[in-house]
């Protein structure tokens, strides 16, 4: 990123786009995919650490989307060779991915509006023997294992705040909250490495703090975690490492601070201004503070704010 | 015209065997679309390849009832797997094309003149329904009361026809309220969140499929039981009389197709002698008895449009759980 060699404690070497992780959970080579003329995706190497947070950033159309939906098996790449925890994952299906412990969630969230937010949560789960056409028939042969993950959907279900919602319908769920049943849904499933994409897209700034203490609590619980963000204050505050795409290549990574300070990559990726509050630069709109989002907005992002401001001095 | 006749014939019908024959189709499609979301247009070609596989090897092969039965299925299975090997992989529509495309291909396949000494041609193949009576059970005589009075044979293929629609209702029920329904209502709803949760979601539409079209089958088999093969009587309309059953009683409920095929059969034969009825009465004057037959269709058109427009649900169905856009 600089003339002086510069090194972090997740990077064997030099801080640099691809370079080696002391220990990787994600390794892709190679990895193209075209669409027509358009090279969306063009990984040369990269590897994703684990028991960390990483994000994965860039502009629109920087092809991070594609290369989410390359690395869980739901998009088949032109070229390239990836693997998750040393197994080869290239021409996996995506079911059998999920299966591996590397379960996805989606920018467009996917409920299961017709099913109550307790059978998502049922459908979260692995090992059901009752998932079989045969053996569902008999109800003892899965009525064990339903009671189990039962219970630990409704665990789940207590700590993402949505026990009370368990029997209504997915659909009735506010857009928030169905991202919090999404994140949850996959957790059913115990993963190693949970990828979000956008988690954060459309969530209210109350709920955006919630979802930021459950994605901390995932690397707690001892997972790794992937997300595709345009939210900096999220990037900025959960991530531990950052990684950048644009035009479909990894053009940068490193830790949040250093990546995000990086001209470079500011002004090219995140836009010149991505640091300064719209209401800021265009002076006071009275009308932005509406009464009733005035006191859910003010007490969070304030704060951040107040951080960030800080930590530009102490720098 | 005998008024009393007209209703006797019409509740006649809510126990015949074709109305039987409907509910099991019904069944069968309600399993593919109100529970696994796939678009099945070709019940009818499920339920020919049913009939055809059941009839020809009796006849030329003297099989017995169950052999037969056993034939019938495994045709079905077969013809399952092609539908289903190149389009399930694909999205929902490709699914409908492919069914209304093949079930008229089963159609013409089984008319064509060279096949003739196999499958009968036009004119269909009669004289099998020997095996099936001589297992009835019942001794001869009269049994019943009101409209519903039977031989021991009409009586026979009608216990035989409602078990089987009791039994595939049964099987529902029971892979429905389990894990394996839980996860073909996921595909229902969005098959890329349920792939992203692990489930092999080509499989579970595969047996969505077979499990359906093996119901289509068996409905075909007694279709034809009491009767004879013909092969004019899968056209697509067919297909459609079986959507409307099943929207009328509700896609993903256990009573809605078979009420729904009671209700349908019911108001096609009440319909046809209403009309004709009053025709002959002189009180409608504006058509012929000839063009009833073609009213009566229009009225049902109709109806299947208020019916989507007003209560997409059916009659069981929960509003919340099934409006139409699966």
């Amino acid at each position: 990123m600089s003339e002086t060699m510069q090194t972090h404690p997740l990077v064997i070497g030099e801080v640099g786009p691809g370079c080696k992780k002391v220990d990787p959970i994600v390794v892709a080579d190679n990895v193209t995919r075209t669409f027509g003329g358009l090279k969306a995706v063009d990984v040369v190497h990269v590897e994703i650490p684990r028991n960390a947070i990483t994000a994965l950033i860039g502009p629109n159309g920087a092809g991070k989307t594609t290369f989410f939906n390359l690395l869980t098996g739901f998009d088949k790449p032109n070229t390239g060779t990836w693997s998750f925890e040393g197994h080869s994952l290239a021409r996996v299906p995506a079911f059998r991915v999920a299966r591996k412990g590397m379960v996805r969630t989606f920018q467009l969230t996917k409920s299961l509006g017709r099913l109550s937010v307790l059978q998502n949560m049922l459908l979260g789960a692995t090992k059901q023997p009752g998932e079989n056409i045969f053996t569902a028939l008999i109800k003892p042969l899965w009525r064990g294992r339903e009671q189990d993950i039962t219970a630990k959907a409704e665990d789940l279900l207590d700590r993402f705040k949505l026990l009370e919602k368990s029997s209504d319908y997915a659909a009735s769920l506010s857009g928030g909250q169905r991202k919090l049943l999404e994140m949850a849904r996959a957790l059913m499933s115990d993963p190693v490495l949970i990828m979000l994409d956008e988690p954060m897209a459309g969530v209210n700034p109350a709920l955006t703090q919630s979802l930021l203490g459950h994605v901390k609590q995932l690397k707690a619980d001892g997972m790794s975690v992937l997300f595709v963000e345009h939210d900096m204050h999220m990037v900025r505050h959960i991530s531990d490492w950052v990684i950048v795409m644009a035009e479909g290549r990894v053009v940068a990574e490193g830790p949040p601070d250093q990546v995000m300070n990086d001209p470079a990559v500011i002004d090219a990726y995140l836009g010149a201004h991505h640091d300064t509050d719209l209401g800021e630069m265009t002076g006071t709109i009275p009308v932005a503070a509406a009464p009733e989002t005035a006191t859910a907005t003010a007490t969070v992002p304030t704060e951040t704010t107040a951080a960030e401001t800080e930590r530009e001095v102490e720098k | 015209m005998d008024w009393g006749q007209i209703f006797n014939s019409a509740a006649g019908e809510l126990l015949s065997p074709v109305t039987a024959a409907y509910a099991l189709a019904a069944i069968g499609i309600g399993v593919h679309f109100g529970y696994a979301g796939l678009l099945n247009f070709g019940q009818a070609g499920f339920m020919a390849i049913g009939a055809y596989a059941f009839v020809i090897p009796t006849l030329l092969f003297d099989f017995p009832l169950w052999a037969a039965l056993l034939s019938s299925v495994f045709a079905s299975i077969l013809f399952a797997f092609l539908l289903g090997i190149p389009t399930l992989r694909l999205r929902a529509d490709y699914l409908a094309i492919v069914t209304i495309a093949s079930a008229e291909i089963v159609r013409y396949v089984v008319m064509t003149t060279g096949l003739t000494a196999i499958t009968g041609g036009a004119s269909g193949l009669s004289g099998f329904n020997s095996t099936f009576t001589a297992l009835n059970p019942f001794a001869d005589g009269s049994y019943g009361f009101g409209p519903w009075v039977f031989t021991a044979n009409q009586l026979w293929v009608r216990v035989f026809g409602w078990s089987l629609v009791v039994l595939a209702s049964i099987l529902v029920f029971l892979l429905m309220r389990s894990p394996w329904g839980r996860v073909v209502k996921g595909i229902r709803e969005d098959e890329d969140a349920v792939r992203s949760l692990g489930k092999n979601v080509y499989a579970y539409k595969m047996q969505a499929l077979i499990l359906g079209g093996v119901f289509g089958s068996l409905a075909g088999v007694i279709y034809v039981l009491p009767r004879s093969v013909q092969p004019t009587n899968y056209a697509t309309t067919l297909t459609f009389f079986i959507w409307t059953m099943l929207l009328l009683g509700g896609a993903a409920t256990i009573l809605g197709p078979i009420v729904g095929a009671m209700i349908f059969a019911v108001l096609l034969t009440l319909s046809d002698g209403l009309i004709r009825g009053l025709i002959s009465a002189n009180i409608i004057t504006f058509i012929s008895s000839t063009q009833a037959g073609q009213v009566r269709f229009m009225i049902i058109g109709a109806v299947l449009m208020l019916l989507v427009i007003f209560r997409p649900q059916g009659i069981f169905g929960n509003k919340k759980e099934l409006s139409f856009n699966v």
